[in-house]
């Protein structure tokens, strides 16, 4: 068997006192959609920021099987090279770049991919017109297929709240990510454009190549699209397998529903 | 608010100015004729004059209120069109206001009836226009409020100033040079800032700004102390002889040529993969980092290339006025320097052209009411801050020119 793609072992995070994540394991392989869940608190952002470098573990290793590429560690590499190695991310709570415009957003997400400095954006040389022209094209590609290639030239802060969360997801892509993180896709979206994210998380898998770890709430989503199922609880891990697995375990149960209702 | 209350919101307005300003305004005691001469008169001018300002003032302030609900019901935009815009939108326009700016530039030194001393200070503003667009690239795009960038301007002025003292180093070499030289400076400043944010990097960098003007001051056998450096030459044109004249239209001329440099170069950058990552650092620091952006370069790259400009603006400034002391680089140079940028419009390069003319041409233009001209400084300042805390030029954003590439895109 083929090594996964991300392979998470005894990941532990303390803050002061709170254990945030304790020993969590967990790995996705190439061509999963992996769905991470547990109630508010559970640690799943922090597991996030952790694989992401913005969080330095206590314990525990986090190692990438790049497709091509040979295995690493990422403990204590910075947050642009993880996303260089290939790893991107959304956020919670939507971190576009308010007052740049939908294009641009997109642009940004080219960086790590292009190498122009400062000598050729002032001397604007061939190399750097066409690096520039592809970085454009490129995006605006990305954009067509987000659905969002009618705002390309609005400012990002005046998309509607659906539009921006994929809009971030789009952003995301275009570092050519091998392992997209999701950080709650779905939250604050109506039926409708939850279902067509549904398509697009599972469009872009297809299509791109992509595996995804994805954090969610929204139970309808988590069922139908992910393969497997990882639920944290008070920082550790409780449960993991198919949706029908899961809904019969009852540690989740419990971690969902209290102890009373048992 | 009713009319009424209106009117009587500014009349206790009034009558509290009248209170208030009753001690100075109306007794004036003569010591020698030993009398008090009462001037009531004066008492019915703040009457007026604070009662028609408050209704002004309280006028002003609800329409700006009312503003965004208006444009609101104007098709959803959030921004109503200004002329900037409008002049952006037409490019035929726009060229013709270039042409004609180009003119006036290259005429003015020479119309009859403007003096050496005019000459002078357009050349000053120039001077203020490349500091701005340096200290843009700091604050207007990668958004670090950096206090201290007069640091910087004093390293291009002393580069020169020493080097002529010590090896008689002519203007031309001494030009990169203290450029050179103050992008190193930069660097070096950058290095410990990296980490911080927001306040933090404010007070370190203005710390940075009043060391070093410390060090000029105190270090006397290198600096030569508070009294400076004297005897400066001019910058030379092929060993021509000038008279004062002649010289302060050829320093116009060469600052005008560097000034045009200057937009070149950080219009190129603006546009470009670098400027585009200042920005994205500027907006969202960690999604900016999360995206690819290596943030630590994106900061010393953008404090290293505004430092720059202040290197040069500091060379032709110690050429210019053939004299350097540490008194030019008090924290109100960097004060003066950040407000251009704030009142032109952050990140926008005709924002701050404007911001530094207005803000170097006005209080020389007062200087008939010099004592009143850092009054109107600060209630133009309160007033930009209150009505258009954006800035005198704003939406830059829209018209990035690759959101035009986009539509090429869109063709091809
Ligand atoms: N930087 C931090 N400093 C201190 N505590 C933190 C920090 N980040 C997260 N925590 C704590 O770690 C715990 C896990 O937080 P985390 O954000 O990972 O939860 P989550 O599972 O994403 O929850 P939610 O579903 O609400 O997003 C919480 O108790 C939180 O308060
Ligand atoms: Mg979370």
């Amino acid at each position: 068997m083929t090594e996964p793609l991300l392979d998470i072992r005894d990941l532990t995070m303390r803050f002061g006192g709170l254990v945030a994540l304790s020993g969590v394991g967990l790995h996705v392989s190439a061509g999963e959609v992996v769905a991470l869940i547990g109630p508010n608190g559970a640690g799943k952002t922090t597991l996030f920021n952790c694989v992401t470098g913005i969080y330095q573990p206590t314990a525990g290793d986090i190692f990438i099987n790049p497709p091509g590429g040979p295995r690493r560690r990422l403990n204590g590499m910075k947050t642009h090279r993880i996303t260089a190695a290939g790893i991107a991310r959304t956020f919670q709570n939507i971190r576009l770049f308010p007052e740049m415009t939908v294009l641009e957003n997109v642009m940004i997400g080219r960086h790590c991919r292009t190498r122009a400095g400062v000598l050729a954006a002032i001397l604007r040389d061939r190399d750097t017109r066409r690096e520039e022209r592809e970085v454009v094209e490129r995006s605006y590609e990305i954009l067509e297929r987000f659905d969002l290639a009618d705002h390309v030239n609005d400012l990002a802060k005046n998309l509607p709240y659906g539009d921006q969360r994929r809009l971030e997801i789009a952003r995301a892509l275009a570092t050519e990510p091998f392992l997209l993180l999701l950080d709650e896709p779905a939250a604050g979206m109506n039926p409708k454009e939850t279902d067509e994210l549904e398509g697009l998380i599972r469009r872009i898998c297809d299509e791109e190549k992509v595996s995804v770890l994805m954090i969610e709430h929204d139970m309808r989503i988590v069922m139908s699209i992910s393969d497997r199922i990882v639920v944290l609880d008070y920082g550790q891990k409780i449960a993991e397998g198919t949706a029908a697995e899961i809904w019969e375990n009852p540690a989740v149960i419990k971690a969902y529903l209290g102890e009373e209702t048992l | 608010m009713g009319p009424i209350r209106r009117l009587g919101h500014s009349l206790v307005i009034s009558l509290w100015f009248m209170f208030l300003t009753f001690p100075i305004m109306v007794p004036k005691v003569d010591t020698i004729e030993k009398t008090v001469q009462w001037r009531w008169d004066n008492l019915l001018y703040v009457g007026a004059g604070s009662f028609f300002l408050s209704l002004l003032w309280r006028f002003l302030l609800e329409r700006k209120e009312r503003g965004p609900f208006r444009a609101a019901e104007r098709e959803q935009k959030p921004d109503a069109p200004t002329w900037a815009d409008r002049l952006r939108g037409n490019p035929r326009a726009l060229r013709s206001v270039v042409v004609i700016l180009a003119l006036a530039v290259c005429i003015f030194p020479f119309l009859p009836f403007v003096t050496t001393y005019q000459v002078n200070i357009l050349t000053n503003a120039i001077l203020y226009i490349m500091l701005g667009l340096g200290l843009n690239i700091v604050v207007g795009l990668a958004g670090l409020l950096h206090l201290g960038y007069v640091a910087f301007y004093a390293v291009g002025a002393y580069t020169y100033a020493l080097l002529y003292y010590h090896f008689g180093v002519g203007f031309w070499t001494a030009l990169p040079l203290g450029a050179l030289l103050a992008t190193l400076f930069g660097v070096l400043l950058g290095f410990p800032i990296l980490r911080l944010r927001g306040d933090y990097l404010a007070i370190v960098t203005l710390g940075f700004g009043e060391i070093t003007r410390l060090v000029l001051e105190n270090w006397g056998e290198f600096t030569f102390g508070p009294s400076g450096i004297a005897g400066i030459p001019r910058p030379g044109l092929f060993g021509m002889e000038m008279n004062l004249h002649e010289v302060t239209i050829y320093i116009y001329f060469l600052m005008v040529g560097l000034c045009l440099a200057t937009i070149f170069v950080v219009r190129r950058l603006q546009d470009s993969r670098i400027g585009r990552a200042w920005v994205a650092l500027r907006e969202d620091e960690i999604a900016c980092e999360a995206m690819g952006v290596d943030t630590r370069m994106a900061k010393l790259t953008a404090f290293a290339l505004g430092s720059t400009w202040a290197g040069l603006a500091g060379v032709v400034f110690a050429a210019k006025t053939t004299f350097v002391n540490p008194a030019s680089f008090t924290f109100l140079e960097s004060a003066m320097i950040l407000s251009i940028v704030v009142l032109g419009g952050m990140g926008s390069i005709a924002g701050v052209a404007l911001g530094a003319l207005i803000l170097i041409l006005t209080p020389e233009y007062l200087r008939a009411f010099s004592e009143y001209r850092m009054l109107a400084f600060g209630v133009i300042m309160v007033l930009m801050m209150v009505f258009r805390p954006q800035g005198i030029v704003t939406g830059v954003r829209r018209v990035y020119t690759y959101t035009r590439k986009g539509q090429d895109g869109k063709e091809t």
